[in-house]
């Protein structure tokens, strides 16, 4: 299944990119999305190991389930106001 | 309730303008602005990069939860994205209550929660022409499950 995978500031900035879509097999979790993406070399492997992530919006758990179409996040510690 | 974020410089009367009926005995706007040095470096200015689709969601559920929690007749908040220059208000949050201690309350708890939740990111500008994104913060382990 495809899912797409957001960066951003801090995390954007080490993987080089903003965006990335996956190929994972049926049943991957948020954090299987987290290990493929550090595994693919580059600055990404300086990703932490275990994000606060975000699927479809909302802030989820690693051990979340993926579907087809879905959009996880991984967020840096944030700084609004 | 009236919840947006925006590349477009915010106007404090704009927001005040979405608050306030003839129930209410208080208004309060509470304005973040940007400046002019952060940890005795001087800053230039500073760029919010937001997730936008999450961080609107996120303001309403915040605003949400301080309706629930102190009743205001009307609440807006609005957060920008972009570059901004020193002055310019990052965040602006307006609330009408018929009493002014639910106001003072209501905008505390919107101010609070936004800066550990929104899914916004500050990278300032200092005059020296260096730049980095500031540290922030964690959310807490309550939003990790979800909505």
């Amino acid at each position: 299944m495809r899912i797409r995978l957001l960066l951003f500031a801090t995390y954007r900035d080490l993987a080089g990119t903003g965006e990335v879509e996956l190929d994972l097999p049926a049943g991957a979790t948020a954090a299987d999305a987290v290990d493929r993406l550090r595994s693919s070399g580059n600055g990404a492997s300086r990703l932490p190991a275990r994000p606060v992530l975000a699927v479809n919006q909302n802030y989820a758990g690693p051990d979340t389930v993926l579907e087809e179409g879905d959009e996880v996040a991984l967020l840096p510690p944030v700084a609004g106001g | 309730m009236y919840t947006r974020v925006t590349a477009d410089p915010i106007d404090a009367n704009t927001v005040l303008a979405h608050v306030g009926t003839a129930d209410d005995g208080a208004v309060l706007t509470f304005l973040g602005t940007v400046r002019r040095q952060n940890d005795g470096l001087p800053v230039r200015g500073l760029r919010y990069d937001a997730y936008t689709a999450m961080a609107e969601r996120t303001l309403a559920s915040i605003a949400g939860e301080a309706n629930q929690r102190f009743h205001p007749s009307r609440i807006a908040v609005v957060h920008r994205t972009g570059e901004l220059g020193i002055g310019e208000v990052s965040v602006a949050i307006a609330v009408s209550t018929p009493h002014r201690v639910d106001a003072f309350d209501a905008v505390r708890y919107i101010i609070e929660e936004l800066k550990q939740r929104l899914p916004v990111w500050k990278k300032e500008h200092y005059v020296t022409g260096e730049e980095r994104w500031l540290e922030g913060a964690m959310p807490p382990a309550s939003e990790v499950s979800g909505d």
